[in-house]
């Protein structure tokens, strides 16, 4: 655990575990936003089972959306961001490594918890499977994009809102593949792995790409 | 070793804060810059640190690493302090000297010794953000410590700091002149370093 990036993730980990740090809000907002979906859409365990896929998904990109905004906000107020730019480790690398930590604290968790509030949600087993299965595999693609948005927003005051305007429709590919896939896995007419397959291409180009566009994002912005 | 700046010109906001600014400073030498606010104290040393694009001219330090960036042998302290609340002091230092220290270097202290050089042993596992002022300050001068760069751009370091400490730090830039490196310092208040030059900056022009 000498290296810079092992370093940097440890920090980010640890930030997101303490008190007030992001970890734990995210899933408990997850679970407050599944938790009342019921009251609003009522109790009839058919259309809950049908629905259910669709409000965890979209429970899960508001839940990742919250804890973002201060990705890089909070590095910028008290001039470590400053510092990432003096140091040898390239920008790129070092949003990529904020982006995994910030997932393993903040998405994992979310991930974990889906199969729990699935079944207040009236899932089967398969059902369940294929939300974990998706949330697993799309999860870190909220993230990378979601950290373009926290980028593009690092000197807005309360930039969380400007934030969610940019990235909510950057996410629709994911939503709508994540979603697919977790209702083929409990049957219908397409086939579960075709969906799944786009969203692993999509997870896959995101951590490409992101890196680079939110690093770029925060040179320009530092100026 | 030596920083070369070479007609430097830098402008914020569509406004030339720095016009065709030239000086040259070797290994072991300090230079103090001073001006009023406004003089462009704070832009100069971003500018140096790269954070800043440059509108003309050039900044260079030859004979430092090959292959190496200035901003990468350059060690940068502003107003904030590039510490994270929630963490201990210990876990802060730790971090930064081993994201800026790439390479082991002799001259590089413990964080143990980095905090007894500004006398913060004491509070190693208290959390940063419980601290004063002064000792936020002091935590923030141990990162120059931990890991070591030839360059310190500094800019009002003194702020928050009592007499002793000032004392201190005074020593430990000395220290760092004498291992061969350069300073750079903006500040309002004497820094303790009596072989220092000054670069006056002059108003707002």
């Amino acid at each position: 655990m000498t290296s810079p990036l092992a370093a940097l993730f440890l920090r980010e980990w640890r930030v997101a575990r303490r008190i007030g740090g992001s970890g734990a809000m995210g899933v408990v907002f997850f679970l407050t936003l599944v938790a009342i979906v019921p009251f609003a859409v009522g109790p009839d365990p058919n259309l809950l089972a049908r629905v259910g896929p669709a409000i965890l998904w979209i429970a899960a990109l508001l839940a990742t959306l919250l804890c973002l905004d201060r990705l890089f906000q909070a590095d910028a107020e008290d001039g470590s961001l400053d510092l990432f730019h003096l140091a040898e480790t390239p920008l790129e690398l070092a949003v990529l490594i904020k982006c995994a930590a910030h997932w393993a604290a903040t998405g994992l968790p979310l991930v974990v918890a889906a199969p729990f509030l699935g079944l207040m949600l009236q899932q089967e087993t398969m059902a369940l499977l294929g939300v974990v299965a998706t949330l697993l595999v799309g999860t870190p693609a909220l993230t990378l994009i979601g950290a373009i948005g926290a980028a593009a927003t690092v000197t807005v005051r309360r930039g969380g809102l400007l934030m969610a305007l940019l990235v909510l429709p950057l996410t629709i590919p994911v939503l709508i593949f994540g979603v697919s896939a977790a209702q083929a896995a409990s049957g219908g007419t397409v086939p579960f792995y075709a969906p799944f397959a786009i969203l692993c291409a999509i997870t896959l180009a995101a951590l490409a790409l992101c890196p680079f566009a939110a690093a770029a994002a925060l040179r320009y912005l530092g100026e | 070793m030596r920083l070369c700046v070479d007609k430097l010109s830098v402008s914020r906001g569509g406004r030339l804060v720095l016009d065709r600014l030239s000086f040259s400073l070797f290994a072991g030498q300090a230079l103090v810059v001073t001006g009023p606010n406004g003089a462009g104290k704070s832009t100069l040393l971003r500018a140096l640190a790269g954070l800043l694009p440059r509108a003309g001219g050039g900044v260079a330090l030859e004979g430092g690493a090959p292959e190496a960036e200035l901003a990468q042998q350059a060690h940068y302290l502003a107003h904030s302090d590039g510490m994270k609340s929630a963490l201990t002091v210990e876990e802060n230092l730790d971090f930064w000297s081993r994201y800026l220290a790439q390479a082991p270097d002799r001259r590089s202290r413990s964080v143990d010794d980095a905090l007894g050089v500004v006398g913060l042993g004491h509070v190693a596992a208290a959390p940063f953000g419980v601290l004063s002022a002064g000792q936020k300050r002091r935590a923030a001068l141990a990162r120059l410590l931990v890991a070591f760069r030839p360059l310190w751009l500094l800019d009002e370091p003194l702020t928050a700091l009592d007499r002793a400490s000032r004392e201190k730090f005074a020593v430990a830039m000395r220290d760092h002149c004498a291992l061969g490196g350069l300073i750079v310092a903006a500040t309002h208040e004497p820094l303790g370093l009596e072989e220092a030059s000054t670069l006056a900056l002059g108003g707002a022009s």
